[in-house]
């Protein structure tokens, strides 16, 4: 071997050894990228099909939203959608399908402590937070803008 | 051929906003739950400093769907109340517009644990 081989095959190596611990990050990221960007794919056919059923602007992401919702929980009630989870990291967790995975699921889980306390209470035990903090800030940055138009603008 | 491009650019877009949350799963070790908080907050601010609308102009679903993007529904709900009703359409208008969405988790989510019982983790 000459050596601009052996260099080529040190500098081979030294690159092995800097992806390898990076490789469950890599494969986690891919795993999240082609399952959410799949997620997303079947959410704009579905905007698709709620305009050809011509709703409105307002309406076809309420639409998108409630399909999406609807197959989440139906999935986490037949028990695919943890598989999915467990496959894809993220890519289950991020898009509002993991929104709906987290309010069926508990709820699932918990239904034998009863309708109220289980399934009513616990229906919001992941959920609850996003709410809370979501609506929240929105009032916050509505707030804001109310302020900004009424003394700036 | 159109077409094509918008799904692209959907799957591309959505697929890179969950490696965000997968790079912090693995990198912090927060729940589910913190991501869940935390993509919906970012969604509400990003939109109100104007980042996240373009986002959306740009991939349709792939910036809805991810749970930023219902932060960005909650906050163009508020900005357009506020637009037609002053200060109380702060506090009506992100869940206005996000209603539809909550009533059916909130449907869904209670027929399923009605319907279904609890499976094994995989």
């Amino acid at each position: 071997m000459s050596q601009r081989d052996n260099r080529k095959v040190v500098e081979y190596q030294k690159l092995v050894s800097q992806m390898t611990p990076n490789s469950r990050m890599l494969q986690g990221c891919v795993r999240a990228f082609w399952v959410g960007g799949l997620i997303c794919c079947l959410g704009q056919a579905i905007t698709m099909l709620g305009e050809s059923l011509n709703l409105t602007i307002a309406t076809t992401p309420m639409f998108t939203s409630s399909v999406l919702i609807f197959l989440g929980t139906t999935l986490t009630g037949i028990g695919v959608y943890d598989r999915i989870g467990k496959y894809a990291g993220a890519g289950s967790i991020v898009p509002i399908t993991g929104f709906a995975n987290s309010i069926a699921a508990p709820a699932i889980e918990f239904r034998r402590e009863g309708l109220v306390m289980g399934v009513g209470a616990k229906l919001f035990q992941l959920a609850g937070p996003v709410l809370v903090y979501g609506i929240s800030s929105s009032v916050v940055v509505g707030i804001f803008y109310w302020m900004i138009r009424k003394w700036i603008v | 051929m159109e077409v094509l491009w918008t799904f692209v650019k959907a799957f591309v877009v959505g697929g890179l906003i969950c490696v965000i949350g997968e790079i912090l799963i693995l990198t912090t070790k927060l729940t589910s739950a913190r991501i869940l908080v935390l993509f919906v907050v970012s969604g509400v601010v990003l939109t109100a400093l104007g980042l996240y609308k373009p986002v959306v102009d740009f991939a349709g679903a792939g910036a809805t769907v991810p749970l930023t993007g219902f932060g960005y529904s909650l906050a163009m709900g508020a900005f357009e109340a506020v637009n037609e009703n002053g200060l109380i359409g702060a506090f009506y208008g992100g869940v206005t517009n996000t209603a539809a969405g909550i009533t059916a988790a909130v449907l869904f989510g209670l027929l399923n644990a009605l319907l279904f019982k609890p499976h094994a983790k995989p």
